[in-house]
């Protein structure tokens, strides 16, 4: 087991080699002088040909390769052309309020799929079944910038039960720690600031389980269905135990394996999806401050984000890996 | 001595009608069907199907609510939105956009994805596993991220949304192929092919592709629905088709300054899209149960 943690260890060196790469040529491939996307097109010449010399531009690409890693490893990540703020600093700032939102959009997900899921499984072709897994496939299909906005207008414009956007609100102080507003909130027993996050993060992260829990629900139901069909369970059926017992104890176990496996991925999705729900919902994390720099034409900060979200991404596929090699001993790690 | 009668079993027929009988049985399949070729002949005749010009301003109707409202009228069945355009004519000619954005992307990553696939799983080896490495790189990226980012870089158009959306569906497409392509090449007819002197080009295309045709068609019809949904992401976060195209998420994307003064601006086009990407999604599925039993999920 260790040794294939260790080997899928290795494995991520060339893929995040590989995510460098693309992202270092995206500049590269753009028509256009690299020093002049970078800076904008008010940039002085002292500056442009102080940003050359900084990133070696006018040397050969590997040469230039070379520097951009080594300035990685040191994670020097650039500076923001707008505020001249250090990337890395921005990004260590904004990546909480974005893993708030995606870990309370995931729960959502993973309660009511598995949940929709089980049911679907013990009653198959039934109406509840076919109701949620047409649910379900519908929610594949939700455009999900437009749920957001149609949830906008219903609970927060029409009906006033939910804050419209932000992470708090104004009158609100919290005490800021670790930048989880939630955790924040309730290191320093501030339920007042507690509620109130959480009535802000109930709508995106509504909106952000939606594809998520529409996989997971048909992901949980064939797994179960697998599961139910097999011997085992005949036998603790014959044995008399409860329907109940037979399902959560016996047959859940087991269905459970591939759907872990799909949440994992699913998290790596949600952080991509983080771009168009933040955006809406003026959620302050990584995705709206992409989509920002996306407008602005901020090459350094798409650079950084993207890095540091595919980066992120890579690492969460591995450890969904690894913990999938963990819970099932049955696969053989090599 | 008698006659030998044969007697043809019944329930032995081609392959190709079976599967096409399972498809016809599918209810939920042919509802699928039934949505796209809706969709689809929305988008062939817009011309002869919207009341109005898509594009057309008229600063007498603006903001008209639907006709089943007090103040809707027939002649705009769906209301305008704030530059009086009528609604309806948007979506049908939207449905062009979207159909042909998504024939374009997918097709993109319909070819690059079965060229690179099946060169890998032909010649495996140093050039399958260079392939293959790029393709990693590319999954490397949340998919929606990335079509993002290329067109950040390369500029908001619909050409480029196209562009980048069929890159990042390149590694769906060789993934099957070079799976598929790895597997027939053990079969003997592969090797009687090649001692036949048959070339490798035409051994790849002519005679183990079209043993993966059943696979790719689900893929098509499924990338179909997400190269929708992600068309409609880059056009609402305007990195996408420009005004005054009558492009979906466009439409969504300015109807959001409309939401309390006239929600249906925005209702629509989100119906639009929820409608045609689940078409996709059920004809996909369905496709998938006939086609090919092991995808099932």
């Amino acid at each position: 087991m260790l040794a294939y943690i260790l080997r899928r260890i290795l494995i991520l060196i060339p893929t995040l080699l590989g995510v460098s790469i693309i992202v270092f040529l995206m500049l590269h491939v753009t028509p256009g002088d690299p020093a002049e996307l970078l800076l904008g097109e008010r940039a002085t010449d002292e500056a442009l040909a102080e940003i050359r010399e900084h990133l070696g531009l006018n040397k050969p690409l590997y040469v230039q390769y070379g520097m951009f890693l080594k300035r990685l490893m040191k994670g020097d990540l650039g500076e923001t052309i707008w505020t001249r703020q250090k990337v890395w600093v921005e990004v260590k700032q904004r990546f909480p309020a974005t893993i708030e939102l995606a870990v309370c959009a995931l729960c959502i997900a993973c309660f009511f799929g598995i949940i929709l899921g089980i049911i679907s499984a013990t009653r198959q072709y039934s109406l509840f079944d076919y109701i949620s897994m047409l649910g379900a496939l519908a929610g594949v299909s939700m455009p999900i910038f437009w749920l957001g906005l149609v949830f906008m207008l219903i609970f927060s414009l029409n009906l006033g039960w939910l804050p419209l956007s932000g992470r708090l609100s104004i009158d609100v102080d919290l005490e800021i720690i670790t930048n989880f507003y939630i955790l924040d909130a309730i290191i320093t027993r501030n339920w007042i600031a507690l509620k109130d996050a959480l009535w802000h993060i109930i709508m995106p992260a509504v909106t952000l389980s939606t594809i998520p829990m529409a996989i997971v629900a048909r992901m949980t139901r064939s797994a179960m269905l697998e599961v139910l069909r097999q011997d085992y369970i005949k036998t603790a059926k014959a044995k008399g135990l409860s329907q109940f017992k037979v399902v959560f104890k016996h047959a859940l176990r087991n269905a459970l394996i591939p759907v872990v496996t799909t949440i994992g991925l699913q998290f790596g999705v949600t952080l991509g999806g983080a771009i168009l729900t933040e955006t809406i919902f003026a959620w302050p994390g990584v995705g709206k401050w992409m989509y920002d720099a996306v407008m602005q034409r901020d090459y350094m900060v798409i650079q950084g984000g993207t890095l540091f979200i595919a980066t992120l991404f890579v690492l969460i596929n591995l450890c969904v890996d690894v913990l999938y090699a963990i819970i099932n001993p049955r696969i053989s790690v090599n | 001595m008698a006659e030998t009668k044969i007697i043809k079993d019944p329930h032995d027929r081609h392959p190709f009608i079976e599967q096409m009988s399972q498809l016809w049985r599918n209810k939920t399949a042919i509802a699928g069907m039934l949505i796209v070729s809706f969709f689809v002949v929305a988008a062939i005749f817009a011309p002869q199907l919207s009341p109005h010009s898509p594009v057309e301003t008229s600063l007498y109707d603006q903001l008209k609510p639907p006709v089943w409202h007090e103040n809707g009228s027939w002649k705009n069945i769906l209301g305008t939105d704030d530059l009086g355009r009528d609604i309806l004519s948007r979506l049908i000619y939207g449905a062009r956009v979207s159909l042909l954005v998504s024939v374009f992307s997918v097709g993109l990553a319909f070819v690059l994805g079965t060229l690179f696939g099946a060169l890998g799983g032909y010649y495996k080896g140093k050039l399958d596993s260079v392939i293959m490495r790029i393709m990693d790189m590319i999954l490397a990226f949340p998919y929606l991220l990335l079509a993002i980012v290329v067109v950040a870089y390369l500029g908001p158009s619909l050409r480029n949304a196209m562009l980048a959306i069929g890159i990042t569906y390149v590694p769906r497409f060789a993934r099957i192929v070079r799976g598929s392509v790895l597997e027939e090449c053990e079969k003997d007819y592969v090797t009687a092919a090649r001692s036949i002197g048959a070339r490798d080009w035409r051994i790849i295309f002519i005679a183990i592709i079209p043993n993966c045709l059943g696979p790719l068609i689900v893929q098509t019809t499924l990338s179909f629905a997400s190269a929708i949904l992600d068309a409609a992401a880059l056009s609402f976060l305007g990195l996408g088709a420009q005004p005054p195209t009558p492009e979906w998420g466009a439409m969504i994307a300015r109807s959001r300054s409309l939401i309390l003064r006239a929600s249906w601006v925005m209702t629509f086009p989100g119906i639009a899209i929820l409608l045609a990407v689940l078409g996709f999604n059920l004809f996909g599925d369905g496709l998938r149960d006939a086609l090919d039993p092991r995808l099932r999920d």
